[in-house]
């Protein structure tokens, strides 16, 4: 089984699905020759022709507008919006058509589409940079899924196509060519290294089913994306002076996996939901709240947030890193919990 | 009434009653709506259609249930001249179980794929791309259908419709844009939000053919709409059709149209699509007054059984809601 990069497992599990289904088809800027902004459908075009591969202008509301129209005639379309901040450009689209048709119909329709898209901050500045999914969290009829591995990348993108349901679809920018190597032998990263070998096969992750990433009983970190890899670093850390954490990868923030949180507030007690996005009314906030609707009683301590700063991301790399979290923040406050006591 | 006289030899007497037979239901319809509202029984507010019945009946006459339509706010006519049932317009205007959305949408948000209705909609010209899409997928299934899109002047200026447009015209899409420019996004006129007020200038930049219609005649709106239609579905890509026209009522319930002058209502009123169309069938005696007189008692009789039906209809289970949401 071949290790990969995020980028190739999409581009293998987008390859078979359009293999396996003839209504699948992509629709998006620059994804034909050029191959996306991220190399995404390199070499698709060649495969499945201009018709199957359909490059845009920039027109973000035409894209997703032509994608929820094409998905009511019968297909399964599956739009790029380059990134995550220009689907601020097609909001109506997305919040009032692609989520709302099938409950306005009465569940007669069905609206089954992909949004993939490249988010998260990596010096280019606040509208190449921002983490928008508690938006489409806050809108009912959207399902968010968000993998930090390429085994789970491409399992769970194969899952989003044939789901009837629009789905958000969430490529974390500095996940994309991230390699197995980058990877130490410590105990914590056995899990996560498992994910980068994918089977060039068929095989589906489940949309709304989270995952133990680091079994632990002291602490517990919930995250996704690029958070999630930093969590394991600290959990190492942490690992290192005795504290053993639970690191809960949520994979789907649209169904959320309710159940794997609440069974490890019941273990570890100590909850720390780390997420990119800003802090307030935020993916932390909700996760929270569900912790002490649910489970306060098996709580030690209030939970822990850390998330992004209140403010747009700031471009000066000295300035982006203090406004979006990283392991040794993450460490820091999982330290509080043990400190305090 | 020249105009009408020039389809004459392509159109069929019994195509010409039902047409009369669509815009006086739409008519009706909407008075009868109109006193149901002013009596309280109507939940909201609603969009009336008065005035502009041609424009529904002349373009949906050209399509068959399959044809997928995309609607606005203003949107009872449009449902009614494609074919969706009165009871289920009716049930879903009152949020009743039995309504085309089962009473989860209202007015602005019927759906009725049996007949090829693919909504109405709250959010000027969000229905545009929608429309795009369908005719996207038509032709990537290689179908025969034709998509049409309805949509108010007032939406010309939303980027939506030009993105949509847009892409319709470079992928040679099989869809027809069809402009209702009654001249007022609710108070404002036209002449004040776009220095080209004959829109079709404006939609041929895009590249595709467009025309301006006198949309309170019905065989105009018909036949022009018919080159349209028959050109997308053979394959030649999109075309505007501006409709001019007139609303009577204000943009909805709470809106007494102040910013109109009467005499400028009242010559609308005297280019009524509807009588135009009684007295050009009485004048080319494709029948008589009797006989019009029994269609319209036919429609009365439709609707006043689609308005029992919804007030007699159940009102939605909250219990249900949930199960809508997600396929």
């Amino acid at each position: 089984m071949p290790n990969m990069t995020i980028v190739e497992a999409l581009r293998q599990g987008l390859k078979e699905e359009m293999r396996k289904d003839r209504d699948v088809f992509l629709i998006g800027e620059n994804i034909g020759l050029f191959g996306g902004s991220f190399q995404v459908t390199k070499g698709l075009i060649d495969e499945f022709g201009p018709q199957r591969v359909r490059e845009t202008p920039v027109s973000e509301t035409a894209i997703i507008g032509a994608a929820v129209g094409a998905a009511l005639a019968g297909l399964r379309p599956v739009a790029e919006i380059m990134y995550m901040d220009f689907i601020t450009c097609c909001m109506d689209q997305v919040v009032n058509q692609a989520a709302k048709i099938r409950f306005l119909s009465g569940g007669k329709l069905k609206v089954p589409i992909v949004i993939r898209t490249a988010l998260g901050a990596n010096t280019h500045g606040a509208h190449h940079a921002q983490c928008l999914e508690a938006w489409f969290m806050h809108t009912p009829g959207l399902k968010i899924v968000f993998p930090c591995t390429p085994y789970e990348a491409k399992g769970l993108l194969k899952a989003a196509i044939r789901d009837d349901n629009p789905v958000i679809f969430l490529e974390h920018k500095l996940l994309y060519g991230r390699k197995i190597s980058h990877f130490p032998e410590d105990k914590s990263f056995g899990r996560i290294k498992d994910l980068y070998n994918v089977p060039e096969e068929d095989y589906l992750v489940p949309i709304g089913k989270a995952d133990i990433k680091r079994e632990g009983q002291d602490v517990t970190l919930i995250a996704t994306g690029l958070m999630l890899h930093h969590c394991l670093f600290a959990a190492e850390k942490l690992d290192e002076e005795g504290i053993q954490a639970e690191v809960i990868d949520l994979r789907s923030l649209v169904p959320l996996d309710k159940e794997t949180i609440i069974d490890s507030v019941k273990k570890t007690g100590k909850m720390v939901v780390v997420s990119e996005d800003h802090l307030t009314a935020g993916v932390t906030a909700e996760v929270a709240s569900i912790i002490y609707e649910e489970a306060f009683d098996f709580l030690d301590a209030p939970v822990e947030r850390v998330a992004a700063l209140d403010i747009p991301v700031p471009f000066s790399p000295v300035a982006e890193d203090y406004t979006i979290p990283n392991s040794k923040r993450i460490y820091q406050r999982v330290k509080k919990f043990f400190q305090r006591s | 009434m020249s105009r009408l006289q020039a389809g004459k030899e392509a159109i069929s007497e019994d195509k010409i009653l039902k047409m009369y037979s669509s815009m006086y239901k739409i008519r009706l319809f909407e008075e009868k709506l109109y006193l149901m509202f002013l009596a309280g029984e109507v939940p909201g507010t609603i969009h009336q259609y008065d005035g502009q019945e041609a424009i529904a009946v002349g373009v949906c006459e050209n399509l068959s249930p399959d044809d997928p339509v995309t609607s606005t706010h203003r949107g009872h006519g449009h449902c009614i001249a494609k074919g969706v049932p009165l009871d289920k317009i009716m049930a879903e205007i009152l949020g009743k179980r039995t309504g085309c959305s089962k009473g989860m949408g209202g007015t602005m948000h019927i759906y009725y794929p049996e007949k090829g209705f693919f909504g109405t909609t709250g959010i000027v010209g969000s229905g545009v791309p929608v429309a795009v899409g369908l005719a996207l997928g038509i032709k990537y299934k290689n179908e025969k259908k034709v998509v049409v899109s309805f949509f108010g002047e007032g939406a010309i200026n939303q980027g939506a419709v030009h993105e949509a447009i847009n892409l319709a015209s470079i992928w040679d899409l099989p869809v027809v844009f069809v402009c209702e420019n009654n001249r007022y996004a609710v108070s404002t006129p036209i002449e004040e939000v776009s220095k080209i007020t004959r829109l079709s200038e404006r939609a041929k930049s895009y590249g595709i053919p467009a025309e301006t219609v006198d949309g309170n005649n019905v065989i105009e709106v018909y036949f022009t709409c018919k080159k349209a239609v028959e050109r997308a579905r053979n394959g030649f890509g999109p075309a505007f059709l501006e409709c001019v026209t007139y609303r009577y009522k204000g943009h909805s319930r709470s809106d007494p149209g102040i910013y109109r002058a009467k005499e400028e209502l009242n010559s609308w009123l005297k280019k009524d699509p509807i009588l135009r169309l009684k007295k050009y069938i009485m004048e080319e005696d494709i029948a008589k007054e009797e006989d019009i007189k029994k269609i319209e008692e036919k429609v009365g009789e439709q609707i006043n059984q689609a308005i029992e039906f919804a007030r007699k209809s159940p009102v939605p289970d909250p219990d249900e809601m949930a199960g809508y949401l997600f396929a």
